[in-house]
């Protein structure tokens, strides 16, 4: 046999092994991320400052986007959802159905992709910067933990802030389909907010409620994993920014779907 | 005391380091010299425990560093203070808080005690009235000051210095380097510095260590460096082009 084919004839072997081995790696390296940082989160001392200040970049300063979108995806959701109604005669349930869609669903869901692009991708670009310019190698070297010191603040501002960001989204949401429903097309204020009250229970806000929980958890983790192992220079941050915003939209989709699946 | 023993370390296929062997006596500045992209950094992410090792073994005043994990290697250092190549001060602090920030985190001090410390430092690296600045805000060899104040605050033991004159023109390099000197006198640390800067260093010195293709040539005080008759350390003092050194 020719010594030389047969190294030759390995090497598409020898290259699916190492993708698979890579992608082994990354995906051990990805969960051992976050259950350190879950293990970090309960070990004094606490880093309430760190926490306030990721609170206020991760919630505070997605209030105007949070509720700009909000608002226009219930006017949005109001006028199609009453014409769609009105065929049928059934305008009365624009306010249940408006509610529904925002608490269950769209509130969630689109409140996640919204900070996602306005907090995560920053989150991701602020810590791959602090890797490359080696300042969570000087956090490591003063003995000061990073997983501690940086990533913990931020998964814990992210549930604090997600579920919290979702209820502003679901109330101004809510409102914007008032506007639309009661005040441009004439259904009656009692009729829109009554039977809301009717059709929407504990167990619809509950299901919100986990949804925004799971996707503050997931955002977080995957925006700070990505700038934590960030490529080289620049075009490694910039890799790592689009990556964990590609991967926090798709994640944030295939959860709800399976979240949807299972909540009541 | 730093005893290394037959450290290796490959990146894949890229061996860096081929069995570096070396010992830093307590309160000498021993400085690693050899050519950029040789390993120098990569030797002294060792000794802060920011690599493992494929083998060997690092020992600091007795203790095997490279069994470290977890609380015992941040144990060992706490009695660090290092300088990284740019500086890796935290740029959305000022001066004054990136200087303060290990006392901050570190100690018990009061806030007056940290205000006094800080100012003290900076006014050592001759940044008094600077402490408001951001990073971006201040110049390169500022910069690099700011970052030995900040390692020296806690007042270590040993000080690591990772090429701390890169990019400084000859003034502002001869004025870093005197100012490690000043300060090694009032403090007496252990300092180990990574640097390529010839001739400049063989003044601050008390031994040089020749870094080259993964292993330690020669190692010596500055007057037998630069009396070596190893070819490969006069080609790099002498930063001749011919030689047992390829310029890739």
């Amino acid at each position: 046999m020719n010594r030389g084919t047969a190294p030759a004839l390995l090497h598409p072997i020898e290259s699916l092994g190492r993708v698979s081995l890579d992608i082994v790696e990354s995906l051990g390296r990805f969960g051992l991320f976050l259950g350190q940082a879950g293990a970090w989160t309960f070990v004094p001392p606490f880093k309430v400052g760190q926490l306030l200040q990721r609170i206020h970049f991760i919630g505070f300063r997605s209030l105007s986007v949070i509720v700009l979108t909000g608002a226009f995806t219930g006017m949005v959701l109001g006028l199609q959802v009453f014409l769609t109604l009105e065929r049928f005669g059934s305008e009365a349930f624009l306010g249940p159905a408006v509610a529904l869609s925002l608490i269950r669903e769209l509130g969630p869901v689109l409140a996640a992709l919204m900070v996602t692009g306005r907090a995560g991708s920053a989150l991701t670009a602020e810590i791959g910067i602090m890797r490359i310019t080696e300042q969570i190698d000087a956090l490591t070297v003063m003995a000061l933990n990073p997983m501690r010191y940086l990533i913990v603040p931020i998964i814990v501002a992210g549930l604090i802030t997600f579920p919290l960001m979702t209820a502003m989204f679901d109330v101004v949401g809510i409102f914007g389909g008032y506007l639309v429903g009661v005040r441009l097309l004439g259904l009656s204020e009692g009729t829109y907010f009554g039977e809301m009250r009717t059709f929407v229970d504990m167990a619809d806000i509950m299901t919100g409620f986990w949804k925004s929980l799971s996707f503050g958890v997931i955002v977080t983790w995957v925006c700070a994993y990505k700038g934590y192992y960030t490529g080289h220079g620049a075009e490694g941050v910039s890799r790592a920014t689009t990556q964990a915003v590609v991967l926090s939209s798709v994640l944030i989709l295939v959860w709800d779907y399976f979240l949807g699946s299972v909540l009541p | 005391m730093i005893r290394v023993e037959n450290l290796h370390k490959a990146f894949g296929a890229q061996r860096v380091l081929q069995g570096v062997s070396l010992e830093v006596l307590s309160g000498e500045i021993m400085i690693v010299i050899g050519r950029s992209g040789g390993g120098k950094s990569v030797f002294l992410k060792h000794l802060l425990g920011l690599l493992h090792p494929d083998a060997g073994r690092i020992w600091v005043d007795g203790v095997e560093l490279t069994q470290l994990r977890g609380r015992a290697l941040d144990q060992v250092r706490e009695r660090y203070g290092v300088v990284f190549q740019g500086g890796a001060l935290f740029d959305s602090m000022t001066v004054f808080d990136n200087v303060a920030f290990p006392l901050r985190e570190k100690t018990t001090l009061s806030a007056q005690e940290i205000a006094a410390r800080t100012e003290e430092k900076l006014a050592q690296v001759g940044l008094t009235g600077m402490g408001h600045k951001y990073p971006e805000e201040i110049s390169g060899g500022m910069r690099k000051r700011v970052a030995i104040a900040r390692a020296l605050v806690t007042e270590p033991e040993i000080v690591f210095f990772d090429e701390p004159t890169t990019g400084l023109d000859p003034v502002l390099v001869n004025a870093i380097h005197h100012l490690i000197l000043d300060l090694h006198r009032k403090f007496r640390f252990t300092a180990v510095m990574v640097s390529h800067e010839i001739p400049e260093i063989f003044q601050i010195a008390h031994r040089v260590a020749m870094l080259h293709e993964g292993v330690i040539v020669e190692t010596g005080d500055p007057q037998a460096i630069q009396g070596s008759a190893n070819p490969v350390v006069q080609q790099f003092i002498r930063g001749e082009i011919e030689g047992p050194i390829r310029a890739t």
